[in-house]
């Protein structure tokens, strides 16, 4: 076993994992936090997207232990309060979401796509961006529109 | 009532809160104190006897609560899973239902096939033991095409020699062939609906739990019915009675059909409960989710179309091999017939139909109901002939599709199908004139200046859904009704709860429910909660599927709420002393006519459960009411799809550039809503299309496509552009519900295969091309195409 | 996932110390590979080696004939560079289209030319441009790095340290994704240097990358995109299954070649 420390929705967090638990596996079963979800087994789909040191990363795909130290944001994290992040807004107004699973994991890739590209990020790179999530229920036209809303407004 | 937040308003969803913040509920967030969890020992062959299965070294290991096979199943007599739906042959013999037990007994039927359950303290414990079980197996021969299940030598089940589960026919075979041969022209086509695996985003998952000081089962599941699922595995398998079982469908992340069924791990997580004294969960990976959920489509046909000199359709004919996979699954034989076959005459006044299907066996997990279930098919299978037809004929695709409409309701097809309303031609127009239809040529010319192919194809879609009549669907062998049911409870102060046999998972029922009860009663929209999910919470129900929620589920609440009304009405006459005859309910208001006497709906709620001011022995105390609906008909949701391609003549690769669909889903509940459904359903038809196809390995029986790896899904990349993907609505309102709506939730995914593919034959001039047109598929076509010219 | 022993070396004597003395022990350098395998099961080390702690090393140089990146360089870091997008453009939007961005955040340079998936775009990078592969031991050419699928001429106390790309006159590359996983069906990196001569580096159409040396020569004759199309590509040896047969992958090995140089 391994002790880790690291900071969670900026809350600092200490806890023992083995070296196979994957980070998803810590914040959904040790830390209680399930809104990250795991939609497959072989990196594909981005149900399990959070960031970590400010980086959107797959968190199915990296080791807890080798998180030691990190600063990492999950979906729980964004809202201030009642107050929500902006990208979590526009998937509301503009219905970015049906049975929510994969929303998660694309509300934080889609915050890490505005902050790479910018307020006015064009609809050909979200969709090249968005490449790493799988959505079966929306046809990603609205999440486009969710996109481009919420990076307007971050 | 027109407003903001009532029926035909865009209203944001009331559920989204706890989907953008991370506190969904779904099964795989629960978990219960002291669980234990399950992992499923599955089969490596896809036919094989077992001959032993020695499970001591395994028992042995750190963790193991305990190791189940099918002899402890036989032990308890638990019962097999079931088909719920019986067929009958064209000879007149009921269908031949292999056993399937929930663990193999004896032999193993498919890659994948439940052998044996671990269960341990951890998932790693689970899964280390299940390595660890020794089972010797005698490999058999396996069939897993369909197209050969029929000559094969292997024999799936005993029971179905030749692995023919039924070869069923509708209707009129004589009528038919008579047509044909009075037929100018015949257009005939080989066509394969591909197999696909449904992938919901969140795998399917379950917890058993036990209480042994109540005697009682809890199941927590991925479940689109809880109350079916409660059903079958009280009334079936046998593990407890409905009123010691309790199903509880938490937040679902996604089922397009896929979560209807009951599975063979739901079932095992409540039986092990009790044997292993703790709860027992399961949560799929989403490997087994390829291997074990249950796939769609996989039918081989081969259809003709016959027309008369004018160009008037006179006939249609169509065989199909359908396959079933290893096991009849829960609805599975109801999907290439009464599902299939009677939707077999499309937009279209065709005198003469005649179908016949051979379902069949084969190694390979079994096939149910997927988005459309049978209605994609049958699309497919017509408007493939149609635009084939059209061109053979040399006439406008759009014309000969107007000019073979039905244009008179009600229509009786010669397939069952009565359409009780509909314009098509209204759809044609308006979807011809939002494509620019007209100017293809133009765009095609610019398209041709790049280096690329483009093509148009068109879909006029029908289907029936809103399922079902029950009689009706008793008569054609179904094991259930299909009505639903509601209970409205008014609140003493005024908020209302309603209980609904509906489950939402994605459809946004917490939203168009509530705009419905707003409207209805005049409270506002976040006073109103809709209560789904949980078989001890809601009475009964039948649950989502084939877009039912709408035209049966909102209409038993709409019953629901005019029993309350009336109810209301009557205490607000004694409260204000009046007749009850001239109390009249409008906008949230109870007033008596030709005074100035009001009451609020919320003080007549307050006053139903005071019971000061009538006499409590002729109106009872309390405001609460339910009601079953039993539909009428089916609905019949229509509509013409018009999809424009790019196709990369030295790649294959196809490119959606411009996606146009109206549709008349009758009047809309919520537009936004209704539309995020469209848009979704026509990606997953974009899939079948161009990317999605399951593949068993002829040779090994192994599926090739088992990760998301080599099964492509539809990515944001693939769908058309924000401005070139547009959507539109005609409305002919449905008579037979008091909304006058239709489903929407499967029409993307019924109409939209065949535009693609239409689309692609036109970009690539040729016949045929079979689905996913990928671009290996593309390109491949267009060589042998080329080739031919060459030859000429 | 079988378990094993989480090792975080600081120096990169220590981790090939701890791999020398590990009886089944596997550098974690990104883990978009290793983790899914080890998931599956398919790998089951005893020693997990994860190289990320090392100190310096990442980072990028930039001279004027070369372009060197460091073993620990994330995917993203290369193609948001701003020195590699002026000096090698095409590799840093090569770079751009690994996978999706998330594993951009993870995976670098070393994991992938170590793993030599058929597949992986960098390998055809490195033979198109003519890389040398520097380890703790030697300085590798490229063309003698890549040895076959999933097989590079590395020893077991080898660990790439870094990179070097000689900076080319012009250079282009292209991908045809696979519609499921998204890794080249077929990737052609083809460059060209200043006295003219050009390499072609292939991805995902054998099983090991290689070079079209019908194409360089072509292109060594004439530079065009048609002298490059032009070129009968042999489907013998190239892979075949159920998303692109040999036939198909040696025409958009043509195809994708064609473009390259028209984009160049």
């Amino acid at each position: 076993m391994h002790s880790i420390s690291l900071a969670l929705n900026g809350k600092p967090v200490h806890g023992q994992v083995e070296g196979r638990t994957l980070l998803v596996e810590f914040i959904r079963e040790s830390r209680g936090l399930t809104g990250t979800h795991v939609g497959c087994d072989t990196s594909q789909c981005g149900a399990c997207v959070v960031s970590v040191n400010g980086k959107a990363v797959k968190s199915c795909t990296v080791f807890a232990v080798a998180c030691d130290g990190a600063e990492i944001t999950t979906i729980e994290g964004l809202a201030k309060g009642v107050d929500l992040h902006p990208m979590q807004v526009a998937f509301k107004e503009h219905h970015g979401l049906q049975c929510g699973f994969c929303t998660p994991g694309m509300i934080m890739a889609s915050i890490d796509i505005v902050k790479r590209h910018g307020k006015s990020v064009d609809e050909e790179t979200i969709r090249r961006e968005l490449s790493g999530n799988i959505c079966r229920c929306t046809g990603y036209h609205n999440i486009v529109k969710a996109v481009q809303a919420g990076a307007a407004n971050m | 009532m027109a407003s903001a937040t009532g029926v035909g308003a865009s209203v944001r969803r009331k559920e989204d809160l706890r989907f953008i913040t991370g506190k969904g509920q779904y099964t795989d967030d629960i978990n219960l104190k002291d669980q234990a969890f399950a992992y499923f020992l599955r089969s490596p062959h896809p036919h094989a006897k077992i001959k032993s299965i020695n499970t001591a070294k395994a028992a042995k290991m750190a963790g193991v609560v305990g190791i189940y096979t099918s002899v402890d199943v036989a032990k308890d007599k638990i019962g097999g899973l079931i088909c719920g739906w019986g067929i009958t042959s064209k000879d007149g013999s009921a269908m031949k239902a292999g056993p399937h037990p929930i663990l193999a007994e004896g032999k193993v039927r498919y890659v994948g096939d439940h052998v044996a359950v671990v269960v341990a303290d951890t998932k790693e414990q689970a899964k280390a033991a299940a390595a660890a079980i020794q089972v010797s197996y005698e490999t058999l021969a396996h069939v897993v095409d369909a197209a050969k299940a029929m000559t094969s030598k292997v024999q799936v089940h005993d029971v179905a020699p030749d692995n023919r589960v039924f070869n069923w026919g509708l209707g009129n075979e004589a009528e038919t062939d008579a047509a044909f041969k009075r037929a100018a022209h015949v257009t005939k086509l080989d066509i394969i609906n591909n197999r696909l695996i449904p992938n919901a985003m969140e795998p399917r998952a379950a917890i058993g739990a036990y209480d042994a000081g109540t005697e009682s089962y809890t199941l927590y599941t991925t479940s689109q019915n809880p109350h079916v699922a409660r059903l079958v595995i009280s009334a079936f398998h046998g593990l407890a009675p409905e009123h010691k079982l309790r199903v509880i469908a938490p937040d679902v992340g996604g089922g397009f059909g896929s979560k209807i069924f009951i599975y063979a791990e739901e079932v095992v997580c409540v039986w092990a409960s009790k044997h292993a004294g703790r709860p027992v969960k399961w949560t799929g990976d989403r490997s087994e989710a390829f291997l074990a959920d249950a796939h769609g489509r996989d039918h081989v046909t081969k259809a003709e179309l016959a027309t008369d000199a004018n160009g008037k359709i006179i006939g249609l004919r169509v065989h199909t091999i359908a396959a079933m996979g290893a096991y009849l699954s829960t609805f599975s034989a109801a999907v290439p017939t009464y599902l299939y076959g009677t939707l077999l005459s499309g937009q279209y006044n065709i005198p003469a139909v005649y179908v016949t299907v051979d379902a069949v066996y084969t190694n390979t997990a079994p096939v149910d109901a997927y988005r459309g279930a049978g209605r994609p098919e049958a699309t497919y299978v017509v408007e493939r002939l149609v635009e084939t037809a059209a061109r053979e004929l040399r006439e406008d695709p759009a014309e000969f599709r107007r000019k073979n409409f039905v244009t008179q309701f009600p229509h009786q097809t010669p397939v069952i199908m009565c359409y009780d309303v509909g314009d098509y031609g209204a759809a044609l127009d308006k979807a011809l004139a939002m494509s620019d239809y007209k100017n293809f040529a133009s765009r095609k010319a610019e398209s041709a200046k790049n280096g690329k192919l483009r093509g148009v194809g068109l879909s006029a879609y029908i289907e029936a859904c809103g399922i079902a009549p029950s009689a009706a669907v008793g008569s054609l062998g179904a094991g259930v009704g299909l009505w639903e049911s509601a209970e409205v409870r008014v609140n003493p102060i005024g908020t209302v709860e309603i209980l609904t046999g509906s489950h939402s998972h994605g459809q946004g029922h917490e939203t168009t429910f509530a705009q419905l009860v707003s409207d209805r009663l005049g409270v506002d929209i976040n006073s109103v909660s809709i209560v789904h999910g949980d078989t001890d919470k809601v009475q009964m129900g039948m649950g989502t599927y084939g877009s039912r929620s709408g035209a049966v589920g909102m209409h038993a609440i709409s019953k629901a709420l005019d029993k309350v009304v009336a109810k209301a009405k009557k205490v607000a006459a004694a409260v204000m002393e009046a007749s009850a005859d001239d109390v009249v309910f409008q906008d949230g208001s109870f007033t008596v006519k030709g005074t100035d006497k009001k009451m609020a709906f919320g003080e007549v709620a307050l006053q139903s459960y005071l019971g000061h001011k009538f006499n409590s022995s002729e109106i009872e105390i309390g405001l609460k009411e339910s009601a079953f609906h039993d539909p009428a008909n089916f609905v019949f949701p229509a509509g013409v799809h018009i999809c424009e391609v790019e196709v990369d003549p030295d790649t294959g690769h196809t490119t959606i550039a411009a996606y146009t669909c109206v549709d008349d889903f009758g009047n809309l509940i919520n537009p936004m809503i209704v539309e995020g459904q469209v848009h979704g359903g026509i990606a997953q038809g974009i899939g079948q299309a161009l990317l999605e196809g399951c593949i068993y390995d002829e040779e090994s029986g192994q599926l090739l496509t088992g990760s998301f790896m080599d099964y492509a899904m539809p990515r944001a990349g693939y769908m058309p552009n924000l401005a070139d993907f547009k959507l539109g609505f005609t409305c002919t309102p449905c008579p037979t519900n008091p909304m006058g709506i239709k489903g929407c939730g499967e029409a993307g995914a019924i109409g939209s295969p065949p535009a693609v593919i239409n689309a692609i034959t036109n970009a690539i001039g040729v016949r045929e091309i079979s689905m996913p047109a990928t671009p290996l598929t593309v390109w491949n076509a267009m060589q042998a195409s080329g080739m031919k010219k060459a030859a000429e | 996932m079988e378990n094993f022993n989480y090792h975080r070396p600081a120096t990169t004597t220590a981790a090939v110390a701890l791999l020398k003395k590990s009886k089944d022990g596997k550098f974690l350098a990104g883990g978009h590979t290793l983790i899914p395998t080890m998931k599956q099961g398919l790998a089951a080390p005893r020693d997990v080696i994860d190289l990320t702690a090392i100190k310096g090393f990442s980072g990028i140089k930039v001279s004027k004939t070369m372009v060197t990146i460091k073993a620990g360089t994330t995917h993203q870091d290369v193609t948001m560079s701003k020195d590699v997008n002026k000096a090698i453009p095409a590799l840093a939007q090569m770079v751009g289209k690994i996978g999706g961005v998330h594993v951009r955040h993870k995976g670098t340079i070393g994991g992938s030319l170590a793993n030599n998936d058929p597949a992986a775009d960098y390998p055809s990078a490195c033979l198109g441009l003519g890389a040398t592969i520097e380890t703790n031991k030697r300085k590798i050419e490229a063309d003698k790095f890549f040895t076959g699928m999933f097989e590079t001429a590395l020893k077991n106390d080898e660990i790439i340290i870094a990179v070097h790309f000689p900076i080319p006159k012009k250079a282009s590359h292209q991908k045809f994704p696979n519609p499921a996983s998204r890794y080249a069906m077929v990737g052609v990196f083809v460059s060209q240097d200043g006295k003219g001569k050009t390499r072609v580096g292939v991805t995902g159409a054998a099983p090991c990358v290689f070079r079209a040396v019908e194409v360089e020569a072509a292109l060594n004759e004439e530079f065009s995109a048609k002298a490059a199309s032009a070129v009968k590509i042999s489907a013998k040896g190239l892979l075949s299954d159920m998303h692109a047969s040999a036939a198909y992958r040696a025409h958009l090995l043509s195809v994708l070649a064609g473009r390259a140089v028209a984009a160049a």
